[in-house]
């Protein structure tokens, strides 16, 4: 399962050899551990905007060291764009050239990040080109960076602050090791909704969250990660998965409940285990999902209905009990795929499931933000896991290190960070979006 | 004795684990008994949430033990995510193994001693104790003893080819050199107990389990095990005619009369059970679940070598003791959960229960305890279906009833489990 490749062009003689045959070397990503800096370095702050010293303070707060200008620094560790003020595409040019000058002097695991406004069909066409340029533009920047530094911006609804909860919780995301496989993607903040946690290193405590499929990969990497983060945590996974689960929830000091999540009454099995043996259910992450994977002209009902009812269909109707159960302040977070974003061959039933997740969640936000919670979706990349490691080495070697800006590919635990997020009350302004964990794949948008 | 004495408390069955029960020599053939008997208690561990914890105790066994396992329920304790300041004790006594240690803590969480506990046990026949011959054992101890190069070659010059045969365990009873089938046999004999209806029980036991599958009845008592999630030994698609096929195995010196065969008796199974008791203030303080109140217990043993009685027939007598001390009639249960050893045991022991003669002269009753309810026995299947790892039967009948009984959420549920020896032990549970 390991990227042999990654070792090798990052250690002794073999590093040599592939810097001096020009190889693609991709780097060791800057991943969050706790009580680690949040930044390899100084931060940056560039932009003419109105809440740049508001912003300024809050990561002084954060115990950074805050720059206006990158005079005299030699190494740092993020740049924030803030450009959320600006109203006509040539206003973009002192930001992003200041940024340019700055670049090289990025820290390996750098952050760029940028702080804009949402483009709407009723702004002027000048203020849309700007909004919508910085997209194109951020985008860009994560390409051309090198180091295991990303690009990310943040895009702030009508009427939001720079210093809503979520958008200073996107930025201490997106900061942090946490975001290490995030890279050229926005988070969109609707609301000024959500509290920033007592404690960033304990952003879940006193929650109760349910992971489904976690008997392993990536559901067992995201309960490990939500107890970490403090929560108690319910692993759910099929009844013939036990013994894997057992051994998960073990590890997270949890309880196990065998459910097929395809069962009519899993929504309701889960809600009163959950209320029943820890007090409540605050956080549901659909994470289980199957692939059965073939090509259309050879697809048979059994394979293609399959995973539809695993992938989506349990989904759907799990979130109805769950909605009708009225929990306050429940946060979802699903599983999607950068499958069902720019599809993949060989997978339209997975695709259609994935890019199903991706409907439901827009769909279902405003329902769940009713009863004071939210729902949001993860599309993870190509992703190393057992499911992965499946893959022919060529085809694999290619598939992580050619398309993604970041040149590898991602572990279960980067999926699961984002999904830690997206789960906490902090992420409360962010509701029925897709954020992608794909090492900025060339795939989709 | 001191004055203060505390009133008894209610012992509460929580919840079960077992892995699936696998016939002899089959996919769990290089498990361990302590393997088996940690991954069972592992899976309780995960489904309560009880990592860390310190319980009170944890009682359970094996019947077929390796000498070095002398410590094997502690050993198997320090390979949980139980905290390692969690006491455990062996227990042994047959196929009641399982019994006697749950009902032995039951006792203990009772009387206030402790408040949490887990009994169960295992078995494996795959993984059996081969031991050397008493020839080559003697000679071998000798060696030990022997100080210098003389007597050590003496003692070695004793071992003859016979010596070097092992030891292989058996399941026939010392002192009558009988198999238990085929004491069994005999006692299926006296009672006129049919063919046919040895055979509708088995076919009852396998479609029985097999729709408890069905409905995910098994959903959270079960974690599967080395690949395994479900019992090796059901046939659900088994049909009467295909048992009434099979040529007898037990009791064949009987000749035309013999009715015992490889389809109404259990095969030699690998598995193992734990099942979680408290009292109710440890449950309700961990948010635990109260299936059923394991209300009393009661073991007997039959004179079997003399032929007063059969070997698997005294639970026959422990129930009627423990019926009376409770004040109560064969009648008053929901459930019925008789191990079925054989088809024949159980069949034996309902008509043993409703023949005026046996319950006058045997158990010095006036009236016989009467017949039951058939609707009502082992209605989510047992033995013949699930199949039989000794020690580990009595935490699966535990906690199989405990969690019907809460389903129904009324009513009472009788235990009775026969055992190697001539022994047997019962007991009673009620619905919470």
């Amino acid at each position: 399962m390991a990227d042999k490749y990654l070792e090798l062009v990052n250690s002794g003689l073999t590093k040599k050899l592939a810097t001096s045959l020009g190889l693609p070397r991709p780097s060791i990503l800057r991943r969050y551990a706790p009580g680690e800096a949040l930044l390899p370095g100084p931060v940056l702050l560039l932009g003419d905007s109105s809440s740049a010293q508001q912003l300024a303070d809050t990561l002084l707060g954060w115990g950074l060291d805050v720059r206006r200008h990158a005079v005299g620094v030699n190494r740092l560790g993020g740049i924030v764009l803030m450009l959320d003020e600006l109203e006509a595409p040539a206003e973009l040019s002192a930001p992003m050239l200041a940024a340019g000058a700055a670049l090289r002097q990025l820290a390996p695991g750098g952050r760029v990040v940028s702080l804009s406004r949402e483009a709407l069909d009723t702004d002027a066409p000048a203020v849309a080109a700007v909004r919508q340029g910085i997209d194109g533009a951020m985008r860009s920047v994560g390409r051309e960076l090198r180091g295991g530094a990303t690009a990310n911006g943040i895009v702030l609804g009508h009427g939001v602050s720079p210093s809503a909860p979520s958008a200073l919780a996107a930025l201490h995301f997106f900061f942090s090791g946490r975001s290490a496989y995030v890279d050229g993607q926005f988070l969109s903040v609707d609301s000024a909704d959500g509290t920033l946690p007592a404690d960033f290193s304990q952003p879940l405590a006193g929650k109760v969250a349910v992971v489904t499929g976690a008997a392993r990969g990536i559901g067992a990497a995201i309960a490990q990660t939500l107890h970490r983060d403090g929560a108690t945590v319910v692993v759910v996974d099929v009844p013939g998965a036990g013994d894997a689960l057992a051994k998960v929830a073990n590890k997270v000091s949890g309880t196990a409940l065998q459910v097929d999540v395809t069962r009519p009454d899993a929504g309701a099995k889960i809600i009163e285990h959950a209320v029943a043996r820890h007090g409540s259910l605050d956080i549901v992450i659909h994470n289980a999902g199957i692939t059965r994977d073939k090509l259309l002209a050879n697809m048979d009902a059994r394979r293609w209905d399959s995973v539809i009812a695993v992938n989506i269909s349990s989904q759907l109707a799990m979130n109805e009990a769950f909605l009708a159960a009225e929990l306050p302040g429940l946060r979802i977070v699903s599983l999607a795929s950068t499958s069902g974003i720019a599809g993949n061959r060989g997978q339209t039933n997975y695709a259609a499931s994935k890019g199903g997740v991706i409907g439901m969640v827009r769909a279902s936000a405003a329902s769940f933000a009713a009863a004071g919670g939210g729902i949001n979706a993860v599309a993870p990349g190509f992703i190393e896991t057992e499911m992965t490691a499946k893959i022919p080495v060529a085809t694999r070697t290619v598939a992580r290190m050619l398309m993604p800006s970041l040149m590898q590919g991602g572990l279960p635990v980067d999926v699961a960070e984002a999904i830690g997020f997206l789960a906490s009350d902090a992420a409360a302004g962010i509701n029925g979006r897709t954020l992608r964990v794909c090492g900025q794949s060339l795939v989709g948008a | 004795m001191s004055d203060t004495q505390q009133p008894i408390r209610p012992a509460v069955v929580i919840g079960g684990n077992r892995i699936p029960f696998a016939r002899s020599n089959g996919p769990y053939s290089k498990a361990s008994n302590q393997d088996m008997l940690t991954a069972a208690l592992d899976g309780l561990v995960a489904r309560f949430g009880l990592q860390g914890q310190r319980l009170g105790g944890v009682a359970a066994g094996a019947v077929l033990k390796h000498s070095k396992d002398f410590n094997l329920v502690r050993e198997s304790v320090l390979g949980t995510s139980l905290s390692a300041q969690t006491p455990a004790y062996d227990v042994q006594m047959a196929c009641a193994t399982g019994m006697e240690a749950i009902g032995s803590l039951a006792n203990k969480i009772k009387l206030g001693q402790i408040d949490s506990a887990i009994g169960g046990g295992v078995d494996t026949t795959s993984d059996a104790p081969i031991a050397v011959s008493e020839g080559l054992r003697s000679v071998l101890m000798d060696l030990s003893r022997a100080r210098s190069t003389s007597p050590k070659l003496k003692a070695i010059s004793r071992i003859r080819p016979r010596d070097l045969a092992p030891n292989a365990p058996g399941t026939g009873e010392p002192r009558t050199g009988l198999s238990m089938g085929d004491h069994q046999a005999i006692t299926t004999k006296a009672w006129k107990i049919s063919r046919e209806a040895q055979d509708e029980l088995a076919l009852a036991s396998h479609k029985n389990l097999a729709a408890a599958y069905e409905r995910n009845f098994f959903d959270d008592l079960i974690t599967p095990f080395a690949g395994v999630s479900k019992d090796t030994n059901l046939r659900a698609d088994s049909t009467i005619e295909k048992l009434a096929s099979l040529k007898p195995a037990f009791g064949k010196n009987l000749g035309a009369e013999a009715t015992m065969t490889a389809g109404n008796s259990t095969p030699l199974t690998d598995g193992a059970s734990a099942v979680l008791l408290g009292s109710e203030d440890y449950a309700r303080e961990h948010d635990l679940p109260m299936l059923a109140n394991f209300v009393d217990f009661e073991a007997a043993a039959v004179d079997f070598v003399h032929g007063a009685d059969g070997l698997l027939m005294a639970p026959a007598y422990a129930v009627a003791r423990m019926l009376k001390r409770n004040n109560l009639t064969l009648q008053d249960f929901d459930f019925y959960e008789i191990h079925e050893a054989f088809a024949g045991t159980v069949l034996s022991t309902l008509a043993a229960w409703d023949d005026p003669e046996f319950c006058k002269n045997k158990l010095g009753l006036e009236a016989p305890l009467g017949a039951i309810d058939r609707s009502k026995l082992n209605v989510n299947g047992s033995s013949l279906a699930a199949g039989h790892p000794f020690a580990a039967t009595g935490g699966r009948l535990v906690a199989t009833l405990a969690k019907m009984l809460h389903e129904k959420g009324s009513g009472r549920g009788l235990i009775s489990v026969c055992a190697a020896g001539g022994q047997g032990v019962v007991a009673i549970l009620e619905a919470r």
